[in-house]
C-alpha cells in the first residue's frame, strides 16, 4: 500500500530503521524515479509521525564519466562532448565549454558571434521555461481529470479575462475537452496512467484546469516551431553547432547558400515574436492565475537561502564580455537583499566541490574541499547492490557532489537570478516582480517559496524574451552595415597556442549558475571540470553535515498520503533538476579507475 | 484490458478527436513517402491503423542525456501530441510521465504484463553492463536489468541513438563506465532465444524524429522491421551518406571547399570538407528528411558533420576539424 512498507529496508538498511506507521516512529518514502525531470533522481524522505519530512536526501543515480572521457582530446572538440551532458540543456554546455577554451587562450570572437550566441542561449531560456512549466510541472497543480468536467464556456470566459490570446472561444476549448474525453474514455490513458488525479492537494477549478491542459497541448505545437532560431544558427536542435572562435554560421546575402539568409534572419524576427506573445498573452498569466489558487506554496519550500548567479548574456567582446552582462553575477546570503556580494571563479578557497556523501574518493580524504581546476573524482560505489530498497543516507548515498561557495550551499536558478536583479535595483525586474507580487496580494519574502521560484521563472522569462528583440536588432543593424564577420581565425590552429594554458567560461543556464574549467596542456585537455546547476540544487549535505537546496527545501513538508508524494515533486520540480548535467566526473591523474564496492 | 481487441482502433480513436479522412490519408502517405515506400504503401498504412489498437509503447532510459526524447518532441510528422493520443498508447516515459516513484513503476510493469509480447520497447542511452551496472539504477534495480526484463516481452526493440545503438558516448574512449550499445546489454538473451523481438538502431546523435516514428509505423503496418543494413539500421533512412544528398556537393565536385568558418566560400555555400566534414562516410536523413521542419540541418548552417549516426565517431582520429581526406 504505502510506499515505505513497499520499500523496506530488503537490502541497505534493516527495516527495522526504516520505521513503518504502524511503529508510529518515522517512516522513510522513497521516490524514485522522480518522473519529469531529465534523468535519474531519488529522493529519500524520512517523515514523523504525523508525515512531516524530518530529513530528505537527493540522490543521483546515474554517472557517464563524461570528462574522464574528454582527456587528451582536442580542446575545440569539447564543446560536443560536454553538450552531450544534456540534451535538455542543449546550447548550455556548448557554450560554457567555448567560452573556457577561449579564455584560456585570450581568443576574441567577432560581435556578431556574440549577438548569435546570445539569441540561442534567449531561445534556450524561454523554451526551457515554457516546457518545464507546462510539461514538467504542471501535472503537480493541474488535474487533466478535472478538467473533464469543466464547462468550455467558462473557460473561454476566463481565457478574454486574462489575455487577448486569440484561441479563447468555448469551441475552441470544447474540441479540446472532447479529445481529452476521446483519450480517457478509449482507457489507454498512457503517460497519464496512474496519475494522482483527485488527490485533495489539487485545488483549481475545472475551468482553470481546462485552461491548463489546453495550453500544456498548445506549448507543444509552439516549442516545436521557435526552437527554429538554433536549427538556423546552428543546424538541428537537439544539439545545435557551436565552435570555438565564433559562430559555425556564415553569413549568406544570396538565397539558399547557407541557412542564414536575409529570408531566415526575418524568420528569426517572426519566431522572437512568438515566443513574446506566448509568453505575455499564455504563461505569465497563466502562472498568475495558477498561483493565486496556492498561495500556501508561497511559505514553503524554501531551501537553504543562498543565492548564486555567475551573470549572462554580454552585449560586449574579449575584455568586455563579463563587464556587460545583463543579468549580473554576485551572491545573495541569508535572504539579505541589501547586499549583493562578488564571486570570484578563480580563486581556490571559494567554489569547491566536497565528496562527504558522494559515491567518489579524494586523494587527500574523503573530509576535503577542492577548487575545480584542483578537482578530482575516483569514482567509488558503495551503495547497496540492486535491486535495492534504500540507500544508507548516513554513509555515500548519490554520484552527485556538494558545490559549497565559501563553504556555504547555495541555491542557483530561476530564483537567483530574479533575487539579484532585484537585489541590484534592476527596473525592469522591480516592476515585474512588485506587479505581479501585487496581483497575488504576496510580500516580497514570498519569493523564498516553491511558488516564488516557479513565479521568479516565468518573471524572468518574460525579460529574457523582451530582451531578444533588443539582440537581434543589434545583430541585424551589425549586417545591414556591412559587417558579415562570425568568425575569428586567428588561433583556430592549435599550433598558434602556448604550451600551457588555462581557463574558466561561465554563464547562466536555464537552471542556474555553470561553470567549466580547462586546462590544456600540448593543445589537448588536460583536465576539464563542470560545475553545474543541478550540482549546486541537487547535491547531497556536505562534509560539516549542511543539506543541499533540494533537501533543505523538502524539510517540514508534510505528505497527506505518503503513498501519492505530490507535495515532494512540487518542490523538487520547482528547481527543475537536470540530473545527466549534475553527475560528473573527472580525475586529472590518470587514475580513472571505476571502483566498485558492492555491499 | 484482458483483450486488445476490445479497444478502440487507432482510426476510431482520430475520428472521435475530429480528424478528418482526409488529412489521416495524407499522412499516411507521407509516412510512406519517408520510408521510401511505393504509393500503394499508404493504403496498407491506414487500413492497419484502420483496424489496430494503439500498441503499447514502453521507452526506458539508462545513460541518456534526453537528447533523443527531447528530438521526438520536435517531431513534425507525426507529432507528439499526435503519437500518444493517436497512434500509439506511451505508457511509460520517465520523462513525460504524470505519475513518479511506485505509481510510474507500476505502470511501467503493468504495461508490460498486460502487453507481454506485443509492446514497442525503446531504449535511449548507454547501458553500463556487468559490475558497472550499479552506475545506472532507477527505482533501486539497474538499467541494464530493467532493459533485460522489458527485452523479454518485446515485439519490437528500437535503440533510438547512437548511445542506444553502439554505446555512443559513455562508451567513448576509454569508456569508464564499461557501457554499451542494446544489442550488447541483450546478446546473451538473444542467442538463448529469451528475446526474439527484432532489434532496429535508429543512430544519431540525437536521431532525426521522422526516423524514429518512421519505423515503428513501418512495424505497425507490416508486422516485421523494415529492411536493415549490417549495423542493423533501417535502410529506407540509412541507405544514403549526408553528403550524397547535400546541396553543398557541386562545390566538392568543382573542389570549392570552405577555408574557415566566414570565408567567402562558406558564405557562398562551398563544400565543408576542409573544415572537417565526416558526411562521406556518414549514412543518415540529415540532408533528405532535414530538421526541425526542413529549417535546416548541420552543413546548411556551416558546421560539417560530426558523423554522429556512425559508431566510434567520438573516437575518430584526427576529432571534428581534423580532414577525412
Amino acid at each position: 500500500m504505502a510506499s515505505s512498507s513497499e520499500r523496506a529496508g530488503r537490502k541497505g538498511l534493516p527495516k527495522k530503521q526504516a520505521g513503518g506507521d504502524t511503529e508510529g516512529k518515522t517512516r522513510r518514502v522513497v521516490v524514485d524515479p522522480v518522473t519529469r525531470i531529465e534523468g535519474h533522481l531519488r529522493i529519500e524522505a524520512e517523515t514523523d509521525a504525523q508525515g512531516n519530512i524530518t530529513r530528505a536526501s537527493s540522490s543521483g543515480t546515474m554517472v557517464r564519466g563524461i570528462e574522464v572521457i574528454l582527456k587528451g582530446r582536442d580542446p575545440r572538440d569539447a564543446w560536443a562532448f560536454t553538450q552531450r551532458f544534456c540534451g535538455v540543456c542543449t546550447v548550455v554546455h556548448s557554450i560554457a565549454s567555448v567560452r573556457a577554451v577561449e579564455y584560456a587562450l585570450g581568443y576574441v570572437i567577432p560581435q556578431n558571434a556574440q549577438h548569435i550566441r546570445n539569441l540561442m542561449i534567449a531561445a534556450q531560456f524561454v523554451h526551457d521555461h515554457v516546457m518545464h512549466f507546462y510539461h514538467l510541472h504542471a501535472l503537480d497543480w493541474v488535474d487533466i481529470v478535472s478538467a473533464l468536467k469543466a464547462d468550455p464556456a467558462a473557460t473561454a470566459k476566463l481565457q478574454t479575462t486574462l489575455s487577448a490570446w486569440p484561441n479563447n472561444s468555448a469551441e475552441y476549448f470544447r474540441s479540446t475537452q472532447q479529445k481529452l474525453k476521446g483519450f480517457v474514455e478509449g482507457g489507454q490513458l498512457g503517460i497519464f496512467t496512474n496519475g494522482y488525479w483527485g488527490h485533495p492537494a489539487y485545488k483549481l477549478p475545472p475551468e482553470v484546469n481546462l485552461l491548463a491542459v489546453t495550453h500544456y497541448l498548445e506549448a507543444l505545437a509552439w516549442q516545436r516551431d521557435v526552437v527554429k532560431i538554433h536549427a538556423i544558427f546552428g543546424g538541428k536542435n537537439p544539439h545545435p553547432n557551436f565552435v570555438v572562435g565564433g559562430a559555425p554560421c556564415a553569413i549568406s546575402e544570396t538565397a539558399h547558400a547557407t541557412a542564414v539568409t536575409p529570408d531566415n534572419l526575418r524568420f528569426v524576427g517572426e519566431m522572437i515574436g512568438k515566443m513574446r506573445s506566448f509568453v505575455d498573452q499564455v504563461y505569465l498569466p497563466d502562472t498568475l492565475a495558477i498561483a493565486g489558487y496556492y498561495k500556501d506554496w508561497a511559505s514553503r519550500g524554501e531551501g537553504v537561502g543562498n543565492f548564486l548567479s555567475f551573470g549572462e548574456f554580454p552585449r560586449g567582446v574579449g575584455a568586455a564580455e563579463r563587464t556587460t552582462l545583463r543579468i549580473p553575477p554576485g551572491v545573495i546570503l541569508n535572504r539579505d537583499l541589501s547586499k549583493v556580494m562578488s564571486v570570484d571563479f578563480e580563486d581556490p578557497t571559494e567554489i569547491q566541490e566536497f565528496v562527504a556523501h558522494s559515491w567518489y574518493d579524494y586523494s587527500a580524504g574523503k573530509q576535503t574541499g577542492l577548487h575545480p581546476y584542483d578537482g578530482e573524482t575516483n569514482l567509488n560505489y558503495t551503495g547497496p547492490t540492486p535491486p535495492y530498497e534504500q540507500l544508507d543516507v548516513d554513509q555515500s548515498y548519490s554520484w552527485i557532489k556538494s558545490p559549497r561557495w565559501k563553504g556555504l550551499p547555495m541555491e542557483v536558478g530561476p530564483l537567483a537570478r530574479v533575487l539579484i536583479l532585484y537585489a541590484s535595483g534592476d527596473r525592469a525586474t522591480r516592476g515585474l516582480v512588485d506587479h505581479s507580487l501585487g496581483r497575488l496580494d504576496l510580500p516580497v519574502s514570498a519569493l523564498f517559496s516553491t511558488l516564488g521560484r516557479i513565479a521568479a521563472r516565468t518573471l524572468e522569462t518574460k525579460l529574457i524574451a523582451d530582451e531578444m528583440s533588443g539582440m537581434y536588432d543589434a545583430l541585424i543593424a551589425r549586417i545591414a552595415s556591412g559587417d558579415l564577420a562570425t568568425f575569428n581565425d586567428l588561433l583556430f590552429d592549435p599550433s598558434t597556442w602556448p604550451k600551457q594554458a588555462r581557463g574558466v567560461g561561465v554563464m547562466e543556464a536555464p537552471r542556474g549558475a555553470l561553470a567549466h574549467w580547462v586546462t590544456i596542456e600540448d593543445r589537448r585537455i588536460a583536465n576539464y571540470q563542470a560545475v553545474v546547476p543541478s550540482t549546486w540544487n541537487a547535491g547531497p549535505r556536505d562534509t560539516a553535515g549542511r543539506e543541499g537546496p533540494y533537501e533543505a527545501a523538502l524539510r517540514g513538508h508534510r505528505l497527506h498520503d505518503p503513498a501519492k508524494p505530490i507535495e515532494i515533486l512540487r518542490t523538487i520540480h520547482s528547481f527543475d533538476p537536470c540530473l545527466a548535467c549534475a553527475v560528473h566526473v573527472v580525475d586529472p591523474h590518470g587514475e580513472e579507475l571505476v571502483r566498485v564496492n558492492v555491499l | 484490458m484482458s483483450s486488445s481487441d476490445a479497444r478502440p482502433s487507432i482510426y476510431d480513436d482520430l475520428k472521435r478527436q475530429g480528424v478528418s479522412r482526409r488529412s489521416f490519408i495524407s499522412y499516411c502517405t507521407y509516412m510512406a513517402s519517408l520510408l521510401a515506400l511505393p504509393p500503394s504503401a499508404a493504403q496498407a498504412i491506414a487500413d492497419t491503423l484502420t483496424n489496430k489498437s494503439r500498441p503499447s509503447v514502453i521507452w526506458l532510459s539508462v545513460q541518456e542525456c534526453t537528447g533523443c526524447s527531447e528530438s521526438l518532441l520536435r517531431s513534425f510528422e507525426p507529432t507528439l501530441e499526435g503519437l500518444i493520443f493517436d497512434q500509439f498508447s506511451l505508457d511509460y516515459h520517465h520523462v513525460l510521465q504524470a505519475a513518479a516513484g511506485i505509481a510510474a513503476e507500476r505502470a511501467r510493469d503493468q504495461a508490460i504484463e498486460r502487453n507481454f509480447g506485443k509492446y514497442v520497447l525503446i531504449i535511449d542511452g548507454g547501458i553500463p553492463t556487468g559490475r558497472s551496472g550499479v552506475l545506472s539504477t532507477t527505482g533501486g534495480k539497474s538499467g541494464v536489468e530493467l532493459i533485460r526484463a522489458a527485452a523479454r516481452g518485446a515485439a519490437l526493440i528500437v535503440a533510438v541513438g547512437s548511445c542506444a545503438a553502439y554505446g555512443g558516448i559513455p562508451a567513448a574512449a576509454p569508456n569508464p563506465t564499461n557501457s554499451g550499445g542494446a544489442l550488447d546489454a541483450l546478446r546473451d538473451l538473444i542467442d538463448q532465444g529469451a528475446v526474439t523481438a527484432p532489434i532496429i538502431n535508429a543512430p544519431g546523435c540525437p536521431p532525426v524524429p521522422e526516423v524514429m516514428t518512421g519505423v515503428i509505423v513501418y512495424f505497425l503496418t507490416y508486422g516485421k522491421s523494415p529492411p536493415l543494413d549490417d549495423l542493423s539500421r533501417p535502410i529506407p533512412f540509412f541507405g544514403r551518406t549526408v553528403h550524397d544528398d547535400c546541396p553543398r556537393l557541386p562545390f566538392f565536385d568543382q573542389g570549392l571547399f570552405a577555408k574557415t568558418f566566414d570565408d567567402e566560400g562558406a558564405r557562398r555555400g562551398y563544400c565543408l570538407k576542409d573544415l572537417g566534414c565526416k558526411g562521406p562516410t556518414t549514412f543518415n536523413a540529415c540532408t533528405t528528411v532535414k530538421w526541425n521542419q526542413k529549417t535546416s540541418f548541420p552543413m546548411l548552417s556551416g558546421h560539417g558533420c560530426l558523423g554522429c549516426a556512425q559508431p566510434k565517431f567520438w573516437d575518430r582520429e584526427g576529432g571534428f576539424y581534423g580532414k577525412l581526406f
